[in-house]
């Protein structure tokens, strides 16, 4: 294990002021292919953060699934409080105290929010240290029959409160807004009082706001003696929040930093935090090397790009011909979703228009109509002048329209056919690939399939390999091969991003900028606002079905005023309390920790100070 | 027609009504457990034959209506629980298991009926009513409805005790996570197999209990195939009833009126063809089908078996 001799660390070596909460002696877990974790050594302590950081795959969500129980280990060992333990199902891993909040939403969606809660029981644990003045939740303890209601909404009540998480128990979870749901994914983490608490990339689908909120209410926790473990791709997020870094690349530690050194960091001056950034940027890419434009993905080099590139409008260019406009385009909602509310933009020739927004805000619906696979109750929707609206998808695909699904595996592609089939499904019947008489013919079939797979760099053993076989990256240049094929007009990618690795998420901004240079408009779906940033012009909101005020991306305040709409309050609005929004530098950030609990993030926008770095970095 | 509202007949397609709706409530019931917790419980059909079976030899050798509905009741509960085995513990495809359980039972008790009973024909003496001091006097009702025996007021109890189990207790909370995201319910420390087995085991007590009443109560014998697709009208009252136990009554003997309707009319003399009467049962579910299927709400995980991913 190379995780304390890492040279780049210099002196992080761990601490040992306590005794560690959980002690995680070299976990090892295999999957088909993969080994997700190599002899992984972790500690946690209590009054910690601990942040895992970590590109995609480097093993950080199977190495906590392991420690909630969620996954067996084929070899190491756990100690918790100094006792060996193995849990071998997550109500296990509860009773001890370890609660997890996971990636993907883990609530009943037809339940109230209160049910959820109550489906956890309350068995508490002893020593709860935040909610030890009068608690008078005894009932709660009781694996009786009949559901203390009364009882769990008092403790209930408490618990909100407390992390200032503002939440109506009755509320039925598939109605909330996501943003709320994930409060209620972390009250029902909390809800048994644990010792420790993991999270899984909790910010990842919220709005600025709300994610600054949510890191303050971990420092509260934290302060209260919980140990809690923040699972992020996200470097500027954890050197915010975080006692202790911990580095995964490929399953195995790639370093440790520890207290001392974030202390030392946070209270140098500004230099000193753009150095250990990249040595932690170094640490996660490891050998490759660190390129500018993994750098650039980190968070620096792009807000540099971003202030002096500046995305400003270019004034000296006369204005492209509009080549999609939308009118007031309505979709009925279907179960669990907000449907579409007179959506009206319109897009010009080489243009990114990007339309950011809470997941579950009207994305879906907004890309389907566009692509035409959703009837529209009203509006139009026109392409080079012509009414589409009643266009089916392949008369669309004709018209030059292209959709890039975020469903890949479902509405994308049919996994089970051939790459080849695949990279032309949307042209089948079409000469010379078929004749006349509906005869596909190979040869004409594979040669176009090997130059899509040559031009869009799919990694393929031959054209004819299954697609489900393809690995996420490579899926997704499989969908973009072939929407971009034959001479596009207007592409809307939904989420083009999502799931991706760093290096491949680049290579499809890059895309999509390349084909914007060529003339083609597109319309980028995304719930990360970074990316949007760095590839829009425009951005547009979508906050319950209504695309609200659409800002020109043209410098520093832009994320603030976009987070704010994202929601659902204008610019000037009282928002979610405790949030301390920028990531300024990790010094004053330090500063403002005393007051980040009663911080309003109105007085934060206008300040010129917080410009030029703001943004979050993301590393994935 | 001057009979049809006559006390005759109302009194007769009432006691008609409930001797036929009785097993349908009893079995929608169930398999309103099942379908809650995630399992598709299609071999419903096979659940009532066997405890028909079993209910009317436990009867008729042990003496009394009481042996043979627990005869049925256990018969339905070791359907169920292979059923358990084979669909939430093994997870194998819920259609398939359940359309064998039919077939099976189909087959079985009809070998076994034609062995055993197969020269004799015996027959059960009629299941006592409780007379109700007052209420039984009344018209119509009297000697309809609060004369029944006492497991027709149980069975009338038994919807109010499911109601309350799936609404007001942790265990009906596990059960309805169970069926629409088994995730969240693992996520929460709860085990989604045992959940699952415990409430097919329920559901196929229940419906065993509902296909003994077929043979104990309601006819006083056994034949072969005699459920005559009760166990398939359950499933749909049990979609139908969205988890709520009151609507899988009402439904239960809506269709059990229709039922006893054959009957009731040639006790007036009225001349109706009695195929067509017999249709009336198998209109009325297809009509319910077509006019509410689309408000039914099935959990989302219905049928699905639960595995974790990638432990």
């Amino acid at each position: 294990m190379e995780h304390t001799g890492a040279p780049r660390t210099g002196g992080a070596l761990e601490g040992t002021r306590t005794q560690p909460l959980v002690r995680l002696c070299g976990i090892t877990k295999r999957y088909p292919g993969v080994i997700a974790n190599d002899a992984i050594d972790l500690e946690l302590h209590s009054r910690e953060i601990h942040c895992l950081l970590g590109e995609n795959g480097a093993g950080k969500t199977t190495l906590m699934r392991i420690l909630a129980g969620l996954a067996k280990p084929d070899a190491g060992s756990l100690v918790f409080e100094g006792r060996p333990v193995l849990f071998r199902s997550p109500g296990e891993a509860l009773a001890a105290g370890v609660g997890m909040v996971h990636q993907h939403p883990t609530l009943v969606p037809t339940f109230t929010v209160l049910e959820n809660l109550l489906l956890v029981g309350g068995r508490r644990c002893a020593g709860e240290p935040w909610r030890d003045r009068g608690s008078r939740s005894r009932g709660l303890l009781g694996r009786g029959f009949r559901l203390p209601r009364k009882e769990a909404e008092t403790a209930f009540g408490e618990l909100a409160q407390r992390l200032g998480a503002p939440v109506d128990p009755h509320a039925v979870v598939g109605r909330l807004p996501l943003g709320q749901q994930q409060w209620v994914e972390i009250l029902r983490a909390l809800w048994t009082g644990p010792r420790l608490l993991i999270l899984d990339e909790p910010t990842a689908r919220l709005a600025p706001q709300e994610a600054a909120a949510l890191l303050a209410s971990l420092r509260s926790l934290k302060d209260g003696g919980t140990a809690v473990v923040l699972i992020t791709h996200k470097l500027r997020e954890a050197l915010q929040v975080a006692d202790r870094i911990t580095v995964l690349r490929a399953g195995r530690v790639a370093g440790v930093i520890g207290p001392e050194r974030l202390d030392a960091v946070r209270a140098s001056g500004a230099e000193e935090p753009a150095l250990l950034e990249s040595e932690i940027v170094g640490l996660m890419f490891g050998e490759r090397g660190v390129s500018a434009e993994e750098l650039e993905l980190a968070g620096a080099g792009r807000a540099r790009s971003r202030s002096t590139t500046g995305r400003a409008p270019a004034p000296a260019l006369p204005p492209t011909p509009v080549v999609l406009s939308v009118r007031d385009l309505t979709v009925a909602p279907r179960r669990q979703e907000v449907g579409l509310h007179s959506v009206s933009f319109s897009l010009r020739a080489g243009e990114i228009f990007g339309i950011a927004g809470v997941d579950g805000n009207g994305q879906k619906e907004l890309a389907e109509a566009l692509a035409g696979e959703r009837p529209v109750r009203r509006g139009s929707i026109v392409l080079d002048g012509r009414d589409v609206t009643k266009a089916g998808v392949a008369a669309r695909y004709e018209l030059g329209l292209r959709f890039v699904t975020d469903d890949r595996l479902g509405q994308g592609l049919i996994p089970s056919l051939p790459v080849s089939l695949n990279l032309m499904l949307k042209r089948i019947g079409r000469p010379p690939w078929w004749s006349r008489t509906g005869r596909l013919s190979r040869t004409a079939l594979l040669r176009e399939a090997e130059r899509l797979i040559q031009a869009f760099e799919i990694k393929t053993p031959n054209p004819e390999a299954t697609a489900g076989a393809l690995s996420g990256g490579n899926l997704q240049r499989l969908i973009l091969a072939r929407e971009l094929a034959d001479r596009p007009r207007v592409v809307v990618y939904l989420r083009p991003t999502q799931g991706l690795d760093a290096r491949t998420a680049l290579a499809v901004r890059r895309r999509i900028e390349e084909m914007a240079a060529q003339g083609v408009a597109a319309a980028v779906i995304s719930t990360d606002l970074d990316e949007l940033l760095s590839v829009c012009g425009r951005i547009g909101v979508l906050y319950r079905g209504h695309l609200l005020e659409v800002v020109e991306n043209d410098g520093p305040g832009v994320e603030y005023k976009i987070g704010g709409l994202m929601v659902g309050a204008p610019m000037g609005g009282r928002l979610a309390a405790g949030a301390d929004l920028d990531g300024d530098g990790a010094s004053e950030e330090l500063h403002n920790r005393e007051r980040a609990a009663n911080h309003e993030l109105t007085s934060q926008p206008d300040e010129p100070t917080s410009q030029g770095d703001e943004s979050t970095p993301r590393l994935g | 027609m001057s009979g049809i509202l006559s006390p005759e007949f109302l009194s007769a397609l009432i006691s008609g009504m409930v001797l036929a709706g009785m097993p349908l409530l009893l079995a929608g019931l169930g398999e309103t457990i099942g379908e809650q917790a995630g399992v598709l419980g299609l071999g419903m059909e096979g659940y009532m034959l066997f405890a028909a079976y079993a209910g009317f030899n436990g009867a008729l050798y042990g003496g009394s209506p009481w042996l043979g509905l627990l005869a049925g009741l256990i018969a339905g509960l070791a359907a169920a629980l292979l059923v358990a085995i084979l669909c939430v513990w093994l997870r194998l495809d819920q259609v398939v298991v359940g359309i064998g359980l039919i077939l099976l039972g189909e087959g079985l008790t009809s070998v076994l009926h034609a062995v055993q009973f197969g020269d004799t024909s015996p027959r059960l003496p009629s299941v006592p009513g409780l007379a109700i001091p007052g209420l039984s006097r009344l018209p119509v009702v009297g000697d309809s409805v609060f004369s029944q025996p006492v497991i027709f007021w149980l069975g009338i109890v038994l919807i109010l005790v499911v109601h309350l189990l799936l609404r007001s207790t942790r265990w009906g909370l596990k059960v309805r996570a169970a069926g629409d995201r088994p995730e969240a319910l693992d996520a929460a420390g709860v085990g989604v197999t045992r959940t699952r087995f415990f409430a097919v085991l329920v559901s196929g007590a229940l419906a065993g209990l509902g296909g003994a009443y077929l043979s104990v109560v309601s006819s006083g014998f056994f034949w072969p195939f005699m459920t005559n697709g009760a166990g398939f009208m359950a499933i749909v009252l049990a979609m139908l009833g969205r988890g709520r136990p009151v609507w899988v009554g009402v439904g239960a003997f809506l269709f059990g009126a229709c039922v006893s309707m054959a009957t009731a009319l040639q006790l007036v003399g009225v001349d109706v063809p009695t195929d067509a009467v017999f249709m009336l049962p198998f209109l009325a579910v297809m009509t319910a089908l077509v006019a509410f299927a689309r408000r039914s709400y099935l959990p989302a995980a219905l049928g699905v078996p639960y595995r974790r991913e990638g432990s």
